[in-house]
């Protein structure tokens, strides 16, 4: 599976990218989106919504089960990806790109350090 | 070894092509390939899909009166009049009208007779069979033939002709016919039979023979098909499973399938069922869609009218035909009119729904 190095992965298979403004975008890495198969729901928190490192922040559905979304860093919700609520195949289609799920600012960037890079996610999910 | 998962003759074939492989009903079974399920259920609809159903059970009834035995334990005409060649669908009730499974029986012979049982219910049908015979109809000989015999089910609006290239252009069953013919070399008994609303066959070729053949119509471009694909299509056509829309703690007639009880005859559980059809059921399965996309209704969700929970959910899933999300629950008999607005709670979620006449698809006839 696909895991691009411009950015860092949790246990729960989130992804998250550091902007230079401080911005960080997150996601669901591709093999999440393989192993659920097709994504039929999306929920999101709210724009506002104050996160903690590893928080239970959302719900992802496919055709056969549903899982909890956990964010991979803390922070402000700056913005949520309607795209992905609207047509939630967006998540299969394009993880890493247009099917992003949240923009978070972080409260404090050495959360980072937490995650995986992605030689140790693709070692974890070979 | 008790729980070791059995393979059908298609095993091999499933893993070659990158089928997900889990455990169903005692089977390892694929319930995707790599294109992923609405994909696999929308080329059924648009072209024709292809799945491995011998994990369901194929019992051969026969003898002189395995038409007696079938027609008193099975819900359908299984009458004199039915002739070889012709299929019915109906259910195996318990002497409560309970509903043990349901199954299509075929006749291929005078005394010779096939009911396909669901996987799950294999041994509890065979069991039922096995009984009923010893008390009426000790002659009668119940023989298991799901290891020797394989199903194919090639289902969408191009499976005919697909079948047609594989048979010499033979002339194929009529709807609830079955005939034993070649294809693609190999005999197999091929009904115009299936669980997805679609036109299509289901083939039951000899195990040895199943792998060449199932190959075959996937090279002529037949979509490998798994469970998941299966359960999407057979919930939009408004096709029940057992186990999930209807088990014994339910009746034909609350479940919406007198049309396939044959009233006038002595089934086993027919008074129950006769009763309930006269009196009316106080609760129905019933359809429902919801207003918007969102959470999917998932069996056990509840449903909610009046701030009141009056059902829950037996079934529900998106449909990639509509575009929405659909259902099925047991709902109080007022709810029976299409249009009455009810509620699913899906995790602590409230979404708005109305109930709708099954099915939700119906395919066009056209051409």
């Amino acid at each position: 599976m696909e895991a691009p190095d411009d950015r860092k992965y949790s246990k729960e298979h989130e992804w998250v990218v550091l902007h230079d403004d401080g911005t960080a975008l997150v996601g669901i890495s591709d093999f999440a989106q393989n192993q659920l198969g097709d994504v039929v729901f999306v929920e999101l928190p709210k724009v506002g919504a104050a996160l903690a490192q590893f928080d239970q922040m959302g719900e992802i559905e496919s055709v056969k089960a549903v899982s909890d979304l956990y964010t991979p860093v803390g922070g402000e919700v700056v913005e949520v990806n309607a795209d992905v609520v609207n047509k939630p195949e967006t998540v299969n289609e394009d993880p890493y790109g247009k099917g992003w799920l949240i923009k978070v600012r972080m409260d404090n960037a050495a959360e980072l350090d937490n995650l995986m890079d992605a030689a140790q996610y693709a070692a974890l999910t070979a | 070894m008790a729980d070791a998962l059995l393979q059908t003759p298609l095993h091999a074939e499933h893993v070659r092509l990158g089928g997900r492989m889990v455990p169903f009903a005692g089977w390892e079974m694929p319930i995707q390939f790599g294109g992923g399920i609405l994909a696999e259920a929308r080329a059924v609809r648009s072209d024709a899909g292809l799945f491995d159903v011998s994990h369901m059970a194929r019992l051969r009834v026969s003898g002189g009166d395995a038409r007696a035995l079938l027609d008193w334990t099975h819900t359908a005409d299984i009458g004199e009049a039915m002739p070889v060649g012709r299929a019915r669908y109906g259910l195996f009730c318990n002497e409560r009208g309970g509903i043990i499974d349901d199954g299509i029986v075929y006749r291929l012979g005078e005394e010779e007779f096939l009911a396909v049982a669901n996987a799950a219910n294999a041994a509890k049908v065979r069991a039922w069979l096995e009984r009923r015979r010893n008390e009426r109809f000790p002659g009668v000989s119940v023989e298991d033939l799901t290891a020797q015999v394989a199903m194919i089910a090639l289902q969408g609006p191009h499976a005919m002709e697909m079948l047609a290239a594989a048979t010499g252009s033979a002339e194929p069953p009529r709807p609830f016919r079955v005939a034993e013919m070649r294809v693609g070399g190999a005999a197999a008994w091929v009904a115009r039979t299936g669980y997805t609303g679609e036109d299509g066959v289901e083939i039951m070729p000899r195990a040895e023979d199943a792998a060449a053949l199932w190959r075959s119509f996937a090279e002529a471009g037949a979509e490998a098909c798994g469970l998941g694909a299966r359960d999407v299509l057979r919930l939009e056509a408004g096709l029940l499973l057992h186990g999930s829309d209807m088990d014994e703690s339910v009746n034909p007639v609350e479940a919406g399938l007198e049309r396939f009880v044959n009233l006038g005859s002595d089934f086993c559980g027919a008074e129950v069922v006769r009763r309930a059809a006269e009196e009316g059921a106080e609760r129905r399965l019933t359809g429902f869609k919801t207003r918007q996309r969102g959470a999917v209704p998932r069996p056990h969700s509840p449903l909610v009218a009046g701030g009141e929970r009056v059902g829950e959910v037996t079934s529900g899933g998106y449909s990639p035909t509509l575009d929405t999300t659909i259902g099925l629950g047991y709902l109080p008999a007022r709810f029976g009119a299409p249009g009455a607005p009810i509620q699913v709670d899906v995790r602590g979620k409230v979404i708005e729904a109305e109930t709708v006449p099954l099915p939700f698809y119906t395919r066009s006839r056209s051409g």
